[in-house]
């Protein structure tokens, strides 16, 4: 399949928009009526022919249009992409990984040719055809993770695994969900998860250490977690924080479901092998209300699980002030009906919204 | 399905390395190439051994980057319950064996300023590939490994003559030792310290290094033990509903999945945590073999690692 890829803007004027295909393949986030912290890891081995699980680093019709967004946040905030010395390894790792399963899974868009150390990388989406000596920073214009991550979707935590503990040593993060790479380098995995609440008393971060530090070669792992976003911004990051946090208290009854979207990561696990890192790719993914509420199952449920959310979390996850805007919209689109168990659309079966 | 994914690789060569030493390649069967590796990864070799599957781990010793092949050392252990003779007697070329995925527990810190390798006998094996991936990405190190004698020095001479300055080789038959606390004393800020090799080797470097004031982090060591023989015994294993026997020869671990359970592991060694698991009840004596316990876990008798631990006497059952 050859990908339509977007001309819009996650800034300014906000051209982002979702196609039909986009809004289908959206990963919803909730496979209940309710929602609550758990670890929910499984296997990232494929997944639902066109799903965002099927591929290992899915590319969707936001590619270039996301890297550009990149390529402005980092212009203006170099400090986005950091690697601390000992993770140059990891670095290499990293565009391997990248490289040969993007050149395997969209060889129509993406191309790898190795001899020996010698390698060229063709992305045709981004117009890059480029030559370089594998393990030689010299000669790449970037080390290896800005080079590769410059040119794929979702933020890029690269963690270094020693004394039992994970650690934030390197990543590039321009579209994260409110926190900062520069605040985390070099924290490990309790010291960046302690503003978390309710989780640390369920014991939640313990079992996913534990979960994380046994991932191993050829077998990652996935899970998804989401948040709320005003406006579609890629980049909600504190250092922008005096940016968009405002745009919070610009929704109205009026555009709510155009403005209020529900952010999507697809949280994925690789060990690295040449390192013994862990890479922690992010990728987000963003739908407006409208749009998914095309969907009858997503509105029924969407709305039980905003209504039922416990205070902590809403507040935590920034949208405790515009909770009951949401759920004036969201009721309308919740006729009672019971909703099948899973995250995906099931529109054969999930009956249209009763009046 | 429990354990590292699995790859289908075929015994290529077979080499004598001294008395008890012999050396295995495998490439994959199907002619494509083995995934790159750290240096101090293993891998765990599936052996079929009559009705017994046995699974032992063995570090990888060649070229982290080399994808063609993975070589392994094995010494023979005349008292052990088979698995190295199983590969010593039964394993030749063209024989077509299963492996995992690499894993590794005793990975290089890459923030070190130097890498401080500490080697008793067959424990050289995963220096082996640290060794080419430190030569390979350039970085200090430094090898002191001390051997029985000069016919039983595995790679002793591949590793003076390609690292004449880096290597130094001890004979326990010479009286030569490893002169440890000036070793230790000289080493700039930021040495980082691996041992692997007999318990005792260990332990010394262990409480050495604590005694000098040396970081705890800055302090790696690697034993996989081998599962012991020993007595049979009696097994109920709560959740699968079952009661199995645990023979002279085989480990609880190897029982279990003999009955058809799949129960968790990684390492198979009692390193790695992964097959920890609940004791409900039990009348008699744990027999605790790991590493991975601490000692008053060892006392509770609430947990046992099944990859090496075993248990006499009258009843044992298992959360599993």
């Amino acid at each position: 399949m050859t990908i339509q890829f977007n001309e819009e803007t996650f800034r300014d004027d906000y051209t982002f928009k979702n196609s039909d295909w986009a809004i289908q393949r959206f990963p919803f986030p909730f496979h209940e009526d309710s929602y609550m912290y758990s670890v929910n890891m499984e296997q990232h081995r494929g997944g639902p022919e066109g799903s965002i699980y099927e591929k290992r680093f899915d590319v969707d019709e936001h590619y270039v249009a996301e890297m550009r967004d990149r390529a402005m946040v980092l212009a203006d905030d170099p400090l986005r992409c950091q690697s601390l010395p000992h993770m140059t390894l990891a670095g290499w790792d990293l565009l391997e990984l990248i490289m040969v399963s993007k050149s395997e899974d969209y060889p129509d868009l993406f191309e790898l040719h190795r001899d020996g150390d010698q390698w060229r990388w063709v992305n045709k989406p981004l117009g890059i055809d480029d030559t370089f000596t594998f393990l030689d920073e010299t000669t790449l214009p970037y080390g290896p993770m800005e080079y590769i991550t410059r040119q794929a979707q979702g933020d890029f935590c690269v963690l270094d695994q020693r004394d039992d503990n994970l650690w934030m040593d390197a990543g590039t993060v321009t579209t994260q969900a409110d926190w900062s790479l520069d605040f985390d380098i070099g924290m490990n995995f309790f010291e960046w998860h302690a503003p978390v609440p309710l989780a640390h008393e369920k014991g939640i971060f313990v079992r996913a250490l534990k979960f994380l530090l046994n991932i191993q070669q050829g077998s990652p792992a996935r899970r998804l977690n989401w948040t709320m976003t005003v406006n579609p911004l890629l980049d909600t990051s504190p250092e922008n924080y005096h940016k968009w946090g405002i745009q919070k208290t610009t929704i109205t009854p009026d555009n709510i479901g155009q403005k209020q979207h529900l952010r999507v990561e697809l949280q994925t696990f690789f060990r690295l092998p040449r390192s013994n890192a862990l890479v922690f790719p992010i990728r987000c993914y963003l739908c407006n209300f409208d749009d998914m509420m095309t969907m009858p199952k997503w509105g029924r449920r969407l709305h039980r699980v905003i209504r039922d959310l416990p205070e902590e979390l809403a507040t935590y996850k920034g949208f405790i002030d515009n909770r009951p805007m949401m759920l004036d919209y969201l009721a309308k689109f919740d006729d009672g009906l019971p909703t099948s168990p899973g995250i995906w659309p099931d529109k054969d079966s999930e009956p249209p919204l009763q009046a | 399905m429990s354990g590292a994914e699995k790859i289908d690789v075929t015994v290529t060569e077979i080499v004598a390395v001294n008395e008890l030493v012999t050396r295995f390649k495998f490439e994959r069967t199907d002619g494509g190439l083995l995934p790159t590796f750290s240096g101090g990864a293993h891998t765990v070799v599936e052996m079929k051994d009559g009705a017994i599957t046995r699974m032992n781990p063995y570090s990888l010793m060649s070229d982290p980057m080399d994808q063609s092949a993975y070589t392994i050392s094995v010494r023979r252990d005349d008292e052990g319950r088979g698995g190295s003779l199983f590969m010593h007697n039964n394993v030749s070329v063209g024989d077509k064996m299963v492996i995992s995925y690499p894993v590794n527990l005793f990975s290089l810190d890459l923030r070190a300023k130097k890498q401080l390798f500490i080697a008793g006998g067959i424990g050289i094996t995963p220096f082996l590939s640290q060794i080419k991936q430190m030569e390979r990405l350039g970085g200090a190190w430094e090898l002191h490994y001390a051997c029985r004698n000069a016919a039983l020095g595995s790679y002793v001479d591949e590793l003076l003559s390609a690292h004449p300055y880096e290597a130094h080789v001890y004979y326990d038959d010479e009286k030569q030792a490893i002169a440890l606390e000036e070793l230790l004393n000289g080493q700039p800020v930021g040495t980082h310290v691996y041992v692997c090799g007999p318990k005792g080797m260990i332990n010394w470097v262990r409480a050495t290094t604590e005694k000098l004031g040396w970081p705890r982090e800055a302090v790696h060591y690697e034993e996989f033990l081998a599962p012991q023989p020993g007595k049979p015994f009696e097994v109920k294993l709560a959740v699968s509903n079952k009661v199995i026997q645990v023979g002279e020869d085989e480990s609880l671990l190897e029982a279990m999945e003999r009955s058809g359970v799949d129960a968790p592991y990684l390492c198979r060694g009692g390193a790695c945590g992964q097959c920890e698991t609940r004791v409900i009840d039990y009348s008699g004596n744990f027999i605790h073999r790991d590493h991975w316990l601490e000692d008053d876990e060892h006392a509770s008798g609430e947990k046992i690692m099944p990859c090496v631990s075993r248990f006499e006497g009258k009843t044992l059952v298992l959360d599993r």
